[in-house]
């Protein structure tokens, strides 16, 4: 049987567990809930944008340790960037999770969250490492959710 | 008596499978039974004029008169196939609920009810103005007689009740509540989906009015479900689903309908899982209730035993031991379930977790969700003892990080 440490990482594990990114923005422009009904995982974004930049992001909610580190790290991952680079990046994810993208030079663009890499192999669970990158992706999309 | 031999998955698969409430595997004689069916006798039931047709029809008919006495039911017409349990209650919910239930009464659920007794519940309750109201468990996760008492009144005309919870394993007391209920002049529906494997069922005795299970949580093939019905409340309701082998006379515009039980079961039917039920039917009652009985509560109290020893674990379990069955839910403090069952799966270990189809239960509980063990027949202590391992692994790789 396989051995699972490679996806409970030291830095998924600290992510999920403690993470400084999970709490309220002052000022949130933008606000959504992610829900997976089947396992009950929920979580809110609150996003700041600064023009066309990502300023700040956070995130409350409760679920596994695989979406609470994925919602963590994305955050790291996406703030700083501009909308059409976040997008870009969370479409790499996505393919990654889904086993579509496996070239690492196009994989480098996710910085930290290349490590769920290997939750591609576990089909059980990509609905948990997504359940983030598919809030945002709503947020950016529509943009309607104002606080 | 080794029953795991029986099972050609758990030989061929080198897992400790946990997870019968969400189905049980199937005996070497089910399959056989459904391969020979397919070899010597496929054809479809009640339409052909040859001999083929009239042995499945044979065959078709004899098994429902064998379940009929398997929960000894007066009358095998009493006895209708369905697609799931979930089929079975919505049947009941439309046919008998849409066209009964009036604004101001009384439909009465558990707050242990599996979301198929709830959701159609709710529709009804729309539909008809019909309040909605739930039994709540007490500090032992069961069902107290005050509760049964103060829930079920006059105005009360349906109650619908799991007899076993299929997240708690809590054996509810539906004599009681059956008694209480008629004594109201209400209608009571057992959904046995979680007992019907662990213990005799007796729909006379009980006095049950409505009372369904699933097919494939006790051996036999999914795609098959039944509800029980009293003959003269089953008369009395509509047709649930329209279409062939139902009817009596079809006209341009209007139909008229065929007798129990053909009234209820429109179109073609799963008849190789009917096949494999009979066949699973024979090995239950070839083992006897007893010796399941004996066989489980063995597993279930050496399973609580060993769970017990691990400090880092909550159970949510009655202390009343003969109020509960085989199923066990836990948590591990600080480990979300689905992380457990990732971890304990890649130490082939089989155990769901989630919210069980049960989140009204869960939110009365203040949980997301649980780990689940649903013990069967052909487990072992060996299955129990590699379980406690892998949650003792799945324990050390988060300890560090708990809060």
């Amino acid at each position: 049987m396989e051995d699972l440490t490679d996806v409970y990482n030291e830095l998924i594990m600290e992510h999920s567990m403690n993470s400084y990114n999970k709490k309220h923005l002052e000022k949130a422009d933008y606000e959504e809930i992610g829900h997976n009904p089947n396992c009950g995982d929920e979580i809110t974004l609150e996003l700041k944008l600064n023009n066309n930049i990502i300023e700040d992001m956070s995130f409350t909610g409760h679920g596994c340790a695989i979406s609470q580190a994925s919602t963590s790290i994305m955050i790291d991952t996406l703030k700083g960037k501009t909308v059409e680079e976040a997008k870009e990046i969370i479409e790499t994810f996505i393919k990654m999770i889904k086993r579509e993208e496996t070239n690492d030079e196009n994989l480098k663009k996710l910085e930290d969250a290349i490590c769920f890499k290997n939750v591609s192999n576990m089909p059980a669970r990509v609905k948990c490492a997504l359940l983030a990158w598919h809030t945002i992706e709503k947020i950016l999309q529509e943009k309607n959710i104002k606080r | 008596m080794n029953i795991k031999e029986d099972f050609p998955l758990l030989k061929n698969r080198n897992i400790a499978y946990l997870d019968s409430g969400a189905t049980t595997q199937k005996p070497i004689q089910v399959i056989n039974a459904i391969k020979e069916y397919y070899e010597k006798n496929n054809s479809n039931p009640h339409r052909g004029a040859y001999t083929l047709s009239q042995e499945t029809t044979e065959i078709y008919e004899e098994t429902r008169k064998k379940i009929a006495k398997f929960i000894n039911a007066r009358y095998s017409e009493e006895i209708i196939f369905t697609k799931n349990a979930t089929e079975s209650l919505n049947l009941i919910a439309y046919s008998y609920g849409m066209n009964t239930l009036k604004e101001n009464d009384k439909i009465v659920l558990s707050i242990m009810e599996h979301h198929s007794n709830i959701v159609p519940w709710q529709k009804i309750s729309k539909q008809t103005g019909a309040k909605l109201e739930y039994m709540y468990i007490n500090e032992n996760f069961e069902i107290s007689d005050e509760e049964i008492e103060k829930k079920i009144t006059k105005e009360t005309k349906i109650v619908g009740i799991t007899h076993v919870s299929n997240v708690l394993g809590t054996i509810n007391n539906i004599q009681k509540i059956i008694k209480i209920a008629h004594k109201n002049g209400a209608k009571v529906i057992v959904d046995a989906s979680q007992s019907i494997q662990h213990m005799k069922i007796d729909v006379q005795e009980l006095d049950a009015d409505f009372l369904v299970f699933s097919a494939h949580k006790m051996l036999a093939p999914m795609g098959l479900g039944i509800l029980y019905g009293k003959k003269e409340i089953l008369n009395n309701m509509p047709p649930f689903l329209m279409g062939g082998d139902m009817i009596e006379y079809v006209h341009e515009q209007d139909t008229t309908f065929a007798p129990l039980p053909n009234k209820f079961e429109a179109g073609t039917q799963n008849v190789e899982a009917v096949v494999g039920l009979g066949t699973a039917i024979d090995y239950l009652e070839n083992i006897g209730y007893e010796k399941i009985q004996e066989i489980e509560q063995e597993l279930t109290k050496y399973a609580i035993e060993k769970l017990k020893k691990l400090e880092f674990i909550n159970l949510y379990l009655t202390p009343n031991t003969k109020n509960h069955t085989s199923v066990i839910s836990f948590n591990i403090k600080g480990i979300h379930p689905h992380d457990v069952a990732s971890i304990l799966d890649a130490n082939g270990v089989c155990i769901r977790s989630g919210n069980h189809c049960a989140q009204p239960l869960m939110r009365f509980l203040n949980i997301d969700s649980t780990c689940r063990v649903s013990l069967y027949i052909y487990n072992t202590k060996e299955d129990i003892d590699k379980l406690v391992v892998a949650l003792e692994k799945a324990y050390n790789m988060f300890k560090k990080y708990i809060k």
